[in-house]
């Protein structure tokens, strides 16, 4: 247990010595609230929307760009590097099997993306008056769900990555189409039937609507959980099938 | 009594054979090296006996356990220094030491071990930025931080300067005599002659002499070289002549006598009877390297020689 401490504390102070990782991940998101909210636009109740405002929707795509930032960009380039490097087959001459550098991992970047989720949501609330989520439990549910689907498909990424730049070009690949599909460029809500359909099948698609849902005070809907298990399911086992130590 | 037993190991990759047939056995507290030319199979021997690979064929018992059945148990008694295996470039040299001694139930005091290894003021320094030689020896220090039983060195001196090199060496055999066995995989004939109690010479696969250093170099035989100009023309049969002398050879101005353990003794009273000087005056004996070529039929270092 020490050891599982130990590596989670140094993948932290790794993390933090990455200024360009910590800027995308902690200050970027929260920056971009606080840009569209600046939008005069922005700020105005929509009917189109169902009487919400544009920034009340980003509130919740900024939380899933941290997700996608921190499980397809980050965590995999880390973790086939430490492989490419030999980190991970000199840990397995160690006690501590490298799982545990696996496990320090999730847990680190977890905590980096609640806190910068936390910021997203204050920024938000403090800037602009967009509200907490309402549906307090639900909204622990679909984050949890969306960062399990996110890191699944990340470590899958880390597992057929040759090398450390394979694994950041791989997950920059996937992080604009599937950032696409959560609204980044244009919330859901102003998508077409179809795009929106497709999106519904997507990781960051369903976990936005998820996160949207119980933002607004409903439990996020069956559909979108339904979604992200199979993503969990499907990349995981193949993640764990494929994932070599050196 | 042994405390490593390799028995008949074979490992092949795809068609390329890596280790043909090996055995071997180290004892308790000795300094056993692993000596042959780049691609003879050290590496994979030892991946072998640390339970890293699993072997084709053969039986290997380590401390009485079985490498790969055993891994868990023989992680806690066994450290390794692995070729090419590296850290996270922003991590330091402390960090790194505070986060491998947490992975032991009973680590070293890696305090000692950087004191030990000349990298204690670069305590604070990030991976990325300590040279070769120091990154070697930070790796050095973490398959011994576990305070092994065995510790598994591979190519322990590569890329460190010669000054390094004998520290390094000199911190091994501290090591051993706190009771620490050592395997030593090395290309560095010097390295295995200062170093080792005993060797296990390889060369493709196969284990072809298993001896101390001494040993293996009094299979070429104990004749020894002397060269030297002399002072005064000198008459060979002077020196043929005698008992310890087996051979004479000019090679211009010079001359080489070659001969048994006491041909120095002789060839310089009979030098001196005649009233001559031998200037120049070279003893050599045959070498490590002597004795490698003669039992494998090249140079150890003729791959690189041929790559430079």
């Amino acid at each position: 247990m020490t050891a599982l401490r130990k590596l989670t504390v140094t993948e932290f102070k790794l993390f933090l010595r990455e200024p360009m990782v910590v800027f995308f991940a902690i200050a970027f998101p929260s920056v971009l609230v606080g840009i569209l909210g600046n939008v005069d636009e922005f700020q105005k109740v929509d009917p189109a929307l169902g009487g919400a405002r544009v920034i009340d929707l980003y509130v919740t795509i900024a939380a899933t760009f941290v997700l996608a930032m921190l499980g397809l960009q980050a965590a995999p380039a880390v973790l086939a590097t430490y492989r490419e490097k030999g980190i991970l087959r000199r840990m397995s001459t160690t006690p501590v099997h490298p799982t545990n550098m696996l496990a320090a991992q999730l847990i680190a970047n977890v905590t980096i993306a609640l806190v910068s989720a936390a910021l997203v949501f204050t920024v938000g609330r403090v800037a602009f008056d967009v509200a907490l989520p309402r549906q307090i439990v639900g909204f622990a549910v679909a984050f949890t769900f969306t960062a399990a689907a996110v890191f699944a498909v990340g470590i899958f990424v880390a597992a057929v990555a040759p090398n450390g730049k394979a694994a950041n070009g791989i997950g920059a690949v996937l992080f604009f189409p599937l950032m696409f599909f959560a609204g980044l460029w244009a919330p859901r809500e102003t998508m077409s039937p179809v795009l929106r359909r497709i999106g519904d099948f997507t990781p960051l698609g369903a976990g936005e609507q998820a996160l949207h849902d119980a933002a607004s005070g409903a439990w996020p809907g069956a559909g979108s959980l339904l979604v992200l298990v199979a993503y969990v399911v499907a990349f995981g086992l193949a993640a764990a099938r494929l994932f070599r130590w050196e | 009594m042994p405390i490593i037993e390799v028995d008949g190991l074979r490992k092949r990759y795809g068609d390329q054979v890596a280790v043909d047939d090996v055995s071997f056995a180290v004892d308790e507290g000795e300094i056993f090296g692993i000596l042959g030319p780049n691609g003879a199979g050290k590496t994979t021997t030892v991946e072998c006996v640390a339970g890293l690979r699993a072997p084709d064929d053969g039986r290997i018992s380590v401390l009485g356990l079985d490498p790969r059945a055993d891994r868990a148990g023989l992680r806690q008694v066994v450290g390794i220094q692995l070729q090419e295996s590296q850290l996270p470039e922003k991590l330091t040299v402390a960090e790194t030491l505070d986060l491998y001694s947490s992975f032991y139930p009973d680590p070293a005091d890696w305090r000692d071990l950087v004191a030990d290894l000349g990298l204690a003021t670069k305590l604070r320094t990030r991976f990325g930025k300590l040279s070769g030689g120091q990154k070697q020896r930070l790796s050095i220090a973490l398959a011994l931080i576990g305070r092994p039983r065995i510790a598994i060195l591979d190519e322990l001196t590569t890329g460190l300067d010669p000054q390094a090199r004998r520290d390094t060496w000199q911190l091994i055999k501290e090591v051993r005599d706190r009771g620490v066995t050592i395997v030593l995989v090395t290309h560095f004939m010097e390295e295995a002659e200062r170093l080792c109690d005993r060797l296990a010479v390889i060369d493709a696969g196969r284990v072809v002499a298993l001896d101390t250093p001494a040993g293996l170099v009094a299979r070429v035989g104990a004749e020894q070289r002397i060269r030297f100009r002399p002072s005064e023309p000198l008459d060979d049969r002077l020196l043929t002549e005698l008992p310890e002398v087996t051979s004479v050879t000019r090679d211009g101005s010079r001359v080489l006598v070659t001969g048994n353990d006491d041909v120095l003794l002789a060839v310089v009273t009979v030098l001196a009877r005649e009233k001559i000087r031998p200037t120049d005056l070279r003893v050599e004996q045959a070498t490590l390297d002597d004795a490698f070529v003669a039992l494998t039929g090249r140079s150890i270092n003729a791959d690189e020689e041929t790559k430079a």
